[in-house]
């Protein structure tokens, strides 16, 4: 074999990049998201109920906000009538936010472990949270 | 064995029957499919949304400063200094700039010197809205143009499109001039897209007039310029009024009245 060493060395090395994600991680487990919904409105709801069952706003909730702003901005039309009938202002800044006033502890929780970066707030306003 | 025309006929007619009593003329004829949407718009219950301003009934610039000053408030719009990034939903100009059109070396002194108000004029042929290449901006039923920020691409098409200068750019984070949000409940603008006046359709949605127009003292008039009886209507039957640079085709939705 003519330049083993060379070839070698060049296999160490292209298998140290390749695993570097798997090793450097070794060790260091992420906390799982936990989301918190101990926020006083919250707290003074007799049910806590959101728009819809929690599961579906788990896996929905982003479907959901695209389809409001779309009908809200591009429709006009701003009420949303939920499954039991209730009907709610089509609103992440003045709906979402007045129940879930816990950014840091309920959205970031998830978007962050996910590694997913909404671009919502860069234009709507953050709930102020006590520190 | 031939089919006479009466058979045909029989065959055809029976046939027909059928087919409208069938699955899908059921579903297509059938309660819900044809029937008119009824879910409350209150934004559309106009035709076509206009303004009147009455130049006359402001006394000073003062009276126009606190239109500018509710609407900036209202939207979370940023004062940042140079006229390269800053931002103006509404604003004073000189009769030269509104009126380019109207001006001339003898024009009235009390005129020349004046400045008027002005913001989009939400154009019944708005060029913004044929040149925007995402449909981030757009002409509602009620007439009013309207920006969708969360389409915007920030490309300027409409800002070269509009000849009255109404939109601005963000060139960088509105925030950075803005330490607190002057309305909480209304969102700010990001870096990177075009924005100008609304015509205040998320008040409008809840039924109240525009900011400038409340902040005011009834020197604007807001209404719907298709409805025959509205205040608006009866202004422009009785005052003499004009628009800006009417000769473009934009049919502007602005009134002054001089």
């Amino acid at each position: 074999m003519y330049d083993s060493g060379k070839i070698i060395t060049g296999i160490v090395i292209f298998v140290v990049l390749v695993t570097f994600p798997i090793w450097y991680n070794l060790g260091r487990a992420t906390p799982p998201p936990d989301p918190k919904i101990d926020t006083p409105v919250i707290q003074e709801m007799k049910v806590k109920q959101c728009i819809e069952p929690k599961q579906a706003m788990k896996g929905n909730h982003m479907k959901i906000l695209d389809e409001w702003r779309h009908t809200v901005v591009r429709n006009g039309e701003r009420i949303y009538t939920a499954p039991d009938g209730k009907q709610y202002d089509m609103s992440l800044q003045n709906t979402c936010m007045k129940c879930h006033s816990n950014k840091t502890q309920f959205c970031d929780q998830c978007h962050n472990y996910l590694k997913v970066n909404p671009y919502c707030w860069d234009c709507h306003i953050v709930p102020k949270e006590k520190k | 064995m031939g089919l006479n025309r009466r058979d045909f006929l029989k065959i055809a007619g029976v046939s027909s029957l059928f087919g409208l009593g069938g699955k899908l003329a059921w579903e297509v004829l059938g309660p819900g499919a044809l029937e008119a949407s009824t879910k409350p718009a209150p934004l559309t219950a106009a035709k076509h949304w206009a303004m009147v301003i009455d130049t006359r009934k402001f006394k000073s610039e003062a009276d126009m400063q606190k239109c500018i000053d509710a609407c900036n408030k209202a939207h979370n719009v940023p004062q940042i200094p140079g006229a390269k990034e800053e931002i103006k939903w509404i604003w004073l100009e000189k009769y030269g700039h509104v009126f380019p059109d109207d001006e001339h070396q003898y024009v009235s002194e009390a005129v020349e010197h004046k400045r008027f108000l002005t913001f989009c004029n939400h154009c019944t042929n708005p060029p913004c809205v044929r040149v925007c290449p995402t449909q981030a901006t757009f002409k509602r039923a009620d007439g009013i143009v309207m920006m969708d920020m969360h389409r915007c691409i920030g490309c300027r098409f409409c800002m070269a499109g509009c000849p009255y200068g109404s939109r601005s750019f963000n060139w960088g984070d509105p925030r950075r001039y803005l330490k607190e949000p002057t309305n909480p409940e209304y969102p700010t603008r990001s870096k990177g897209v075009v924005e100008k006046c609304t015509f205040c359709e998320e008040r409008l949605a809840k039924g109240l007039h525009p900011a400038c127009v409340e902040a005011s003292n009834g020197a604007l008039i807001f209404g719907d310029l298709a409805n025959p009886n509205s205040e608006v209507r009866k202004l422009l039957k009785e005052n003499y009024s004009i628009r800006r640079k009417p000769g473009l085709g934009t049919a502007p939705n602005l009134f002054y009245l001089v």
